[in-house]
């Protein structure tokens, strides 16, 4: 049932490109609407959330023993249900797309089914082509309808995102000849020599990490997340950067435990490095959408310190983490990208000061200081439940750098404070608010849709923890 | 029924952002009005006679990082929940609010209610973070010229230090497996951490860092002396209402997660430390009250007095070793002290700013110099206000003496040195108050001051309760004792069993 979540959103890009320019937007909302409510049938559904179940399994290249092999397990599961939720909110905030609607939702459409199929896909060849299917539309959606830079932003990410897919391949490619298989369950039985884990991991890491925004190979994605349109922001901070870290947890991880272990503190030290400087570097922006997209560089540092662990509590944390921050980060950016900047055609947060902006719109205020305290990781939302169990993982093996992630959170709280002081209360009181259009109600929903999910997540995370643990639990790899 | 008693507040602050324009500071009113028939009904159903939590409401949350949805009152967290209920209503009548106004302040209020009624870490940490944003946005904006800076100040200060707090608790939960108060009260933190950080010097420096991570979380929102910077800015931007509730409440949470927290978890270091703490606490006693008499202002004098009145009750805690062999009357009296001064403290100086609000809202001032000769033009108003001076004074028969005085009885049998020096501060205290009220009350009525007019009948009406309270309180305190009783007893006695447990574990 699940498999139809990529075939529906695919038959919905076509449809979108086909029918009449009017229908596009509700041709999307349709197909993200039914997705996302597969994804939520998919995840509460009873089930043993522990193994990789087999969904559909054809043969398809049999000469190179490539089936088309779609498997879930609770990792899975919560990956779809954040793509469903962040798909839906994405399109509704794209309700003000005015310029090619037909091509633009097609492209939208086409990165979510691909990141369907990148989640359930449990064939390495299958799985290297949705990943490679989400990173092309990425390219025409920012450098048709990004803004600022664009044309530089849109070869940069996809620059870097080919890169990091050759690397990807490259191993891959070893991993067929030495394992002789494509498949995720015949490879997992297969036992690597260490000294071809050793080269294998880190080079499959590397290729991944890109797309997962690791520092020091993060910097497309301050760049591509300012250029593309709202929608495509929120996907790609949403979806896309989880692709690389569900492919560092599902493939590489799974696969060279050894070459994991081997390079597990070198990553660790990335990763924090990742957390601290991002916090930095953020701290200093001048243009409230790269604020935002630090935020996602820093965020996406805890996710691959949870893998670094090495133990199940970090791990599922990690996991926690992708869906937690891929709904804030929609909801950061949905709030720059969509309600703020059509309204004052600025993003810079001098300009924003002087417009009283919390009298102007203060949905986008109210809504922005929700998704803030989420971000800074206050208890409630799902950004704390996250964080505090990768620190809990990873405290036993790496106690200083725990200590230095708390700096970066400090950080964190300093740099997204200081943008919502900026943006939101910098003007005196008196001053005459801004005059602009009224949030619509596509806004508002997509808004309460995220800020529901991230409050749910973090109030109640044990239907998440249900999903996420025994599936972390059954890879034998890891620490208990 | 103490879930009852937060899910009303936040209720409260969900239907108050939705009401209509001028119903929200009504509507406020009426949760508020809710909430403490609530917290009587708490009160009439506790049983001073039992020690230990009661109305206990215990569910699963997230079992995967040892969380519990556990709430639960004793002694101590009835009476700050008591307190939390009569000044919420108080600010609320003393401040103009729209709708986000009050709406911010229900859900701080709310968070105030977990705070002092939970009994687990991760979900203590839920609400005590909760208080964070609201009361940032209610300085930032509604507070005076400078509230930027407060604002930032503040919330900067506090989140360091909760995020210290937050990593060593982590610690804690790592190496005990629990993040339940009372089970962490009763294992062995301290020898928990040197089985698991190795029984070295590297493992026993770690276990003083997580003392200190918790210590400074704490002593940053009480404030202690040296980290009690933020603490004027952010009182004397506030609004009035926001002041009262800041002073009133939001520093107790502090004292209390000494009391709750950190206390029954480190007996070792608190005995290895007391000189020094006790210093640090007379240190906060005696130069706030030395900084108040240097103040023109009068908010930020009453804020730094309040430094000074906190630092009372650190004094008491650090003064009680629990693993020191001392007498356990004055054990039992400083920590009596210590509660009642909390209470005490939280009405009067919820007043206090009070009725700074109102002469900043007639003279549009609040400078000492700006004032004279009150007692001719405004004679009730310098009544009641006298009153509440003179309890912040510590004055015999007033609400204020009750606490001091058992702190100072305390401590004089535990930490004698430092009591004394202590003595200072109540000094320091008596003289700036009296030269505020000579400066503002007495002499000729200044130019300024002629058409300040007297308390309305509305504020009249307002005043009255709290000043009965001060009254009552001072001069018949059972009801209170009669509450805290059996915990204090418990509390102090339980340091006496720590003793014979430490000696055990850790021969010197």
């Amino acid at each position: 049932m699940i498999a139809w979540t990529i075939y529906l959103t695919f038959l919905g890009a076509i449809a979108a490109l086909l029918l009449p320019r009017a229908y596009a937007r509700c041709v999307a909302l349709g197909t993200t609407v039914a997705g996302c409510l597969l994804a939520v049938s998919a995840f509460f559904e009873a089930g043993d959330f522990g193994t990789l179940h087999t969904i559909v399994r054809v043969p398809w290249i049999v000469p190179l023993g490539i089936e088309y092999h779609l498997a879930a397990d609770g990792i899975s599961l919560t990956m779809v249900l954040l793509t469903g939720i962040v798909a839906v909110s994405a399109v509704l905030f794209s309700w003000n797309v005015r310029e090619r609607e037909n091509e633009f939702f097609f492209w939208l459409l086409l990165v979510v089914g691909g990141s369907y199929g990148v989640f359930l896909s449990a064939d390495l060849f299958l799985f290297l082509l949705f990943y490679e299917l989400v990173i092309v539309p990425k390219y025409f959606l920012i450098a048709t309808w990004g803004s600022t830079n664009k044309a530089y932003a849109a070869m940069k990410l996809t620059l870097y995102s080919f890169l990091g897919g050759a690397l990807v391949l490259i191993a891959f490619v070893a991993t067929y000849v030495a394992g002789g298989s494509f498949d995720l369950h015949v490879l997992s039985q297969v036992h690597f020599m260490p000294q071809f884990q050793a080269w294998v991991f880190p080079v499959m890491f590397l290729g991944f990490s890109v797309l997962a925004g690791m520092w020091p190979l993060h910097t497309w994605a301050p760049t591509g997340h300012v250029a593309a349109p709202t929608a495509g922001s929120m996907l790609l901070a949403g979806i896309v950067m989880k692709l690389g870290a569900y492919g560092v947890l599902r493939i590489a991880m799974n696969l060279f435990p050894e070459g994991f272990q081997m390079w597990r503190y070198p990553i660790a030290l990335l990763a924090v490095m990742g957390i601290v400087y991002a916090a930095a570097v953020a701290l200093r922006q001048r243009d409230l959408k790269f604020v935002i997209g630090y935020s996602s560089v820093s965020h996406m540092g805890f996710v691959l310190l949870g893998l670094a662990t090495a133990q199940a509590l970090g791990v599922a944390g990690a996991v926690l983490q992708m869906f937690s921050h891929g709904i804030i980060a929609g909801l950061l950016f949905a709030v720059v990208g969509r309600m703020i900047y059509p309204r004052t055609h600025t993003r810079f947060l001098d300009e924003l000061a002087g417009m009283n902006l919390s009298r102007a719109i203060p949905f986008a205020a109210c809504v922005f200081a929700v998704a803030s305290a989420a971000s800074m990781g206050i208890p409630g939302f799902s950004g704390f439940v996250a964080e505090i169990t990768i620190l809990l993982g990873a405290w036993r093996d790496y106690p200083l750098l725990v200590i230095i992630t708390g700096a970066g959170m400090v950080l964190t709280a300093a740099f997204t404070l200081r943008a919502f002081s900026l943006a939101f209360l910098g003007g005196k009181a008196e001053s005459t608010p801004l005059k602009c259009d009224p949030i619509t109600p596509a806004e508002k929903w997509g808004a309460a849709l995220l800020i529901v999910a991230t409050l749910a997540a973090g109030l109640y995370p044990k239907p998440l923890f249900d999903h996420i643990m025994p599936a972390v639990l059954s890879m034998h790899w890891l620490k208990p | 029924m103490i879930t009852l008693l937060i899910l009303v507040t936040l209720t409260g602050a969900v239907a108050v952002s939705v009401a209509p324009r001028g119903m929200a500071r009504l509507l406020a009113l009426i949760f508020n009005a809710a909430t403490l028939l609530l917290a009587l009904g708490l009160w009439r159903g506790f049983d001073p006679m039992t020690g230990g939590l009661q109305m206990i409401d215990r569910h699963e949350w997230i079992p995967a990082i040892g969380a519990q949805y556990l709430l639960g009152v004793d002694g101590l967290s009835l009476l700050l929940v008591l307190l939390t209920s009569l000044v919420f209503p108080f600010a609320f009548l003393a401040q103009k609010a729209d709708r986000t106004f009050c709406s911010l302040m229900l859900i701080m209020q709310a968070s105030l209610y977990g705070t002092f009624t939970t009994q687990n870490f991760v979900l203590w940490f839920l609400f005590y973070e909760m208080s964070l944003i609201p009361a940032f946005l209610l300085i930032k904006i509604w507070g005076g010229a400078n509230r930027d800076r407060a604002a930032m100040k503040f919330f900067v200060y506090t989140f360091l230090g909760s995020v210290g707090m937050l990593l060593s608790f982590l610690v804690i939960y790592r190496s005990s497996g629990t993040f339940d108060f009372a089970k962490l009260a009763q294992t062995n933190v301290q020898g928990r951490l040197m089985d698991v950080l190795g029984n070295s010097t590297l493992g026993f420096l770690a276990v003083w860092l997580v003392f200190a991570g918790i210590f400074v979380g704490l002593a940053v929102k009480i404030p202690l002396f040296p980290f009690h910077t933020w603490q004027p800015d952010a009182y004397s931007e506030a609004p009035t209402g926001v002041s009262m509730v800041m002073s009133g409440v939001l520093s107790k949470m502090g004292v209390y997660g000494f009391i709750r927290l950190l206390l029954p978890l480190f007996p070792h270091q608190f005995h290895v430390l007391g000189p020094w703490l006790l210093t640090l606490a007379v240190c906060s006693i005696v130069f706030s009250s030395l900084a108040a008499w240097a103040q023109t202002d009068l908010k930020r004098m009453v804020a730094y007095l309040s430094i000074t009145h906190l630092g009372y009750c650190m004094l008491a805690i650090f003064a009680i070793d629990p693993v020191g062999s001392n007498a356990h009357v004055d054990d039992t009296a400083a920590l009596s002290g210590v509660f009642i001064q909390l209470v005490s403290h939280g009405i009067t100086a919820a007043l206090l700013f009070y009725y700074i609000g109102l002469m900043e809202e007639r003279r549009g001032k609040r400078g000492i110099a700006d004032f004279g000769g009150l007692m001719q033009c405004a004679p009730l108003f310098c009544g009641w206000m006298g009153l509440a001076l003179f309890s912040f004074l510590g004055l015999p028969g007033l609400n204020g003496f009750i606490g001091e005085f058992l702190i100072f009885k305390g401590s004089f049998g535990l930490a004698p040195v430092a009591g004394t020096v202590a003595v200072i501060g109540l000094l320091v205290t008596a003289i700036v108050l009296l030269r505020a009220i000579q400066a503002l009350f007495s002499g000729p009525v200044a130019k300024s001051c002629e058409g300040f007019h007297e308390l309305t009948m509305r504020e009249n009406w307002i005043v009255l309760p709290f000043s009965l309270l001060v009254l009552w309180t001072g001069i018949a305190p059972g009801f209170l004792f009669h509450v805290i009783n059996i915990t204090v007893v418990q509390m102090a006695y339980y340091g006496a069993d720590a003793l014979q447990f430490m000696t055990a574990q850790f021969p010197r």
